[in-house]
């Protein structure tokens, strides 16, 4: 655990590199908060940069498919003026042959400053971090099932702006938490800023082993499980799973787990529902409670730009601070 | 060539033998302990003051990477490192390219180790052709090809007919199957023991019922075919449990665990460390405990390395694409050491682990100073202290998540056929 610490912090204790939520201390998830909010009037003005980046170049690497969170993360950079290179690999281009140390390799000579990436395998940016030049910053934009800690941060982010406090609040994440990196970031996160009552609801099937190992409360009934929530997160049903047989069918997932303005209203009157988003409607989410009032969904959308320009920016004063304090010696 | 090694303590647990004594070796066989026999005049003599004087130490599992992956390792530099260790015997598991599932390669291996002469190598063959699990080997040819066993190596055989007819065929020819227990579909794409450390780096998991599953389904086919069958590094207490009641019933089996096993457990992946991707997983705190008590109780009968060198990119990747094993011959006796210290057993327990009941296994005369043996004979000194670092290590291969630890306990000397084959400067 305390390597891990290391890894992302660098000696004065500032963020160097971004893998989980696991290892950042509250004060450190309430400063990204408070940086992602000072960006959010730049995204909304005319002119939508700021030059804190100028000159850096950031690299989205890619190895997994995903349109939302490369588009964010593309905004995030550009706004912070900085040069943007998008890489998006098949994972089995780099089995031909060509090893991910290779690649990476191949991108510091071209004086990279940022690599933004994501990965099929869990761990994927612990090691590019670990192996990674020591002037390269590193952020995870999600790997295998492990950490997706912008995605958290975003989402906490939404939560502050609906909620304010953390530490009433009961908070439901919904669906397939046994794959799912975006709940693992979440749950630290939560827990981290204080949430007391978090819930994990699925069938046995989608629940991580050794649940208690997060400090979460499991439940196999949604009605159940809703009852006075103040928040409840829906998580995304691969469609894999339905084959994989962790689920029987779509049907009665969704008759289950899906949910629906009548499950919803055994929350609290004035509950928020998010979900990181692409959304199964008619699976996990009656398109009725996804595009009603209470749903932040696309809000979710706008606020991953500036959490994003947030991490970014804080990870790269990090280094801008070594590197002077290198010149001087 | 005459060779006395004095002032040692000698200690044979096979024949109920720890004293400070004398050895005798004529020709490469051990010819006499405590007195000089009759007009013996020693060429050479080896003072092993302070140290012990063991059997050369018998490993059940090392692959050697050869033939096929000679940039992981050659018999010849992994032999080398054995003596290093102190091992003087080393079992091979068939899975090498070409598979051991022909004499020729069989014999090829065995020839190669000869040639090296660092330690003596018996191979163990192919359970099926291929290790495709389909269709049965031609055993006896192994056999007569100088095959101690037979195992389908790291692949479990999926058809419960082909593997109850392998059991069948290899009792036919009193061959013992080695089996690595695991449940090809639970264990399915997983990397690391389903548990809470897993789960928390979202690694997937092989579930302790992998390898329940597959133990329980052997033991039904031992006692249907009444077939020997030896269970390679057992990971969890609760396949422990049944294979204890089995050896209770009477029946033919036996176990190892490897000596990581009894020091790591799913803690030490925490970072991703990748030195810790071994095959079966580090398991719990718990299974740790129980297969220590196994071994106190004598339900695992023998301790190997699992030696599985590897170049350094086959560990430099993300967690779950990086290959499986440990180098670790050259642990194998520190390691076992570490569990004298913590309690676990006593030196002469610890040698009986590593030396005559690993060789019982085999079915091989080797591990005791019986007189008339051959001189195979492992000299160390229990009390030294010494880190394990990258550059000393003889093994081709540098991947172990032991590096910088500090073992107590290290070889001074090996002797094969009496011939020194390794000695500490």
């Amino acid at each position: 655990m305390k390597k891990k610490n290391r890894l992302q912090l660098d000696d004065n204790g500032k963020l160097k590199h971004f893998l989980t939520i696991e290892g950042l201390n509250r004060q450190m998830l309430i400063d990204i908060l408070d940086t992602a909010e000072s960006f959010t009037s730049v995204t909304e003005q005319n002119i939508k940069k700021v030059p804190l980046l100028r000159g850096k170049t950031i690299v989205n690497l890619f190895f997994e498919a995903s349109t939302r969170t490369r588009t964010t993360f593309e905004l995030a950079a550009k706004r912070l003026s900085a040069d943007v290179l998008n890489i998006n690999i098949q994972a089995s281009a780099t089995t031909k042959g060509e090893t991910l140390l290779d690649m990476l390799r191949n991108l510091e000579a071209m004086h990279c400053d940022m690599f933004v990436v994501r990965h099929a395998d869990s761990g994927a940016a612990h090691f590019i971090a670990q192996h990674a030049a020591p002037h390269i910053s590193v952020i995870n934009a999600g790997d295998g099932q492990h950490a997706h800690p912008t995605q958290a941060m975003l989402d906490m982010f939404t939560i502050r702006r609906e909620k304010g406090e953390f530490h009433k609040l009961n908070v439901a994440i919904v669906g397939d938490i046994r794959h799912s990196r975006v709940a693992r970031s979440q749950i630290h996160a939560l827990s981290m800023l204080g949430v007391e009552d978090i819930r994990i609801i699925a069938p046995r099937t989608l629940i991580p082993t050794e649940p208690d190992a997060f400090g979460v409360h499991v439940y196999h009934d949604l009605r159940e499980g809703l009852r006075d929530v103040d928040v409840v997160i829906m998580l995304r049903l691969q469609k894999e799973r339905m084959s994989g047989g962790s689920l029987p069918s779509e049907h009665e997932y969704f008759q289950l787990y899906g949910l629906t303005e009548e499950k919803l209203a055994l929350a609290k009157p004035d509950v928020t529902v998010m979900h990181p988003g692409p959304i199964n409607r008619g699976v996990e989410i009656d398109s009725e409670v996804a595009d009603g009032p209470r749903s932040v969904i696309l809000r979710q959308v706008s606020h991953g730009i500036a959490v994003r320009m947030a991490v970014m920016s804080m990870a790269m004063q990090s280094h801008l601070a070594t590197s002077t304090g290198d010149v001087r010696r | 060539m005459k060779i006395e090694i004095k002032n040692g303590r000698v200690i044979d647990p096979a024949n109920e033998i720890d004293s400070v004594q004398s050895l005798f070796i004529t020709d490469g066989k051990i010819v006499a302990l405590g007195n000089a026999p009759p007009g013996f005049t020693a060429n050479d003599t080896i003072d092993a003051k302070r140290q012990i004087v063991s059997p050369g130490l018998v490993d059940l599992r090392a692959h050697l990477r050869e033939p096929g992956e000679e940039h992981k390792g050659t018999i010849a530099s992994e032999t080398r490192a054995a003596a290093r260790g102190g091992i003087t015997t080393l079992c091979c598991p068939p899975n090498t390219h070409p598979i051991i599932d022909t004499p020729a390669v069989a014999e090829l291996v065995q020839r190669h180790a000869e040639t090296a002469g660092f330690a003596r190598v018996v191979p163990l063959g192919a359970l099926t052709q291929k290790l495709e699990g389909c269709a049965i080997t031609e055993m006896h040819a192994l056999k007569k090809a100088g095959c101690v066993g037979v195992s389908n190596a790291m692949k479990p055989v999926g058809n419960t007919l082909i593997l109850r007819r392998a059991m069948e065929y290899a009792a036919t020819h009193d061959l013992t199957v080695f089996i690595h227990a695991e449940d090809a579909a639970l264990s399915g794409d997983g990397c690391v023991h389903e548990g809470a450390v897993g789960s928390r780096l979202g690694l997937p998991g092989i579930p302790i019922a992998a390898e329940t599953v597959a133990v329980a389904a052997t033991l039904a086919l031992v006692e249907e075919t009444g077939a020997r069958v030896h269970f390679s590094m057992v990971s969890s207490k609760r396949a422990l449990q049944k294979i204890s009641r089995a050896k209770f019933d009477g029946q033919p089996v036996t176990c190892d665990v490897s000596a990581h096993h009894l020091h790591l457990t799913e803690i030490d992946l925490l970072g991703f460390n990748s030195q810790c991707h071994v095959r079966p997983p580090l398991r719990t705190q718990r299974d740790m405990e129980g297969l220590r008590k196994g071994i106190a109780d004598g339900i695992v009968t023998a301790i190997c390395s699992d030696h599985q060198p590897h170049e350094a990119d086959a560990k430099l990747a993300p967690f779950g694409a990086t290959e499986p094993g440990i180098s670790a011959l050259e642990t194998l006796l520190p390691l076992a050491l570490r569990i004298v210290d913590d309690g676990v057993l006593s030196i002469p327990q610890m040698i009986s682990s590593l030396t005559h009941q690993p060789a019982a296994i085999l079915g091989i005369e080797a591990g005791t100073l019986s007189i008339g043996q051959r001189a195979d004979i492992c000299i160390f000194d229990p009390e030294r202290y010494w880190t394990l670092d990258g550059y000393s290590m003889v093994s081709r291969g540098h991947n172990t998540p032991f590096l910088n630890w500090e073992m107590k306990g290290e070889v001074t000397r090996t002797l094969l056929g009496g011939k020194t084959v390794y000695e500490y400067k």
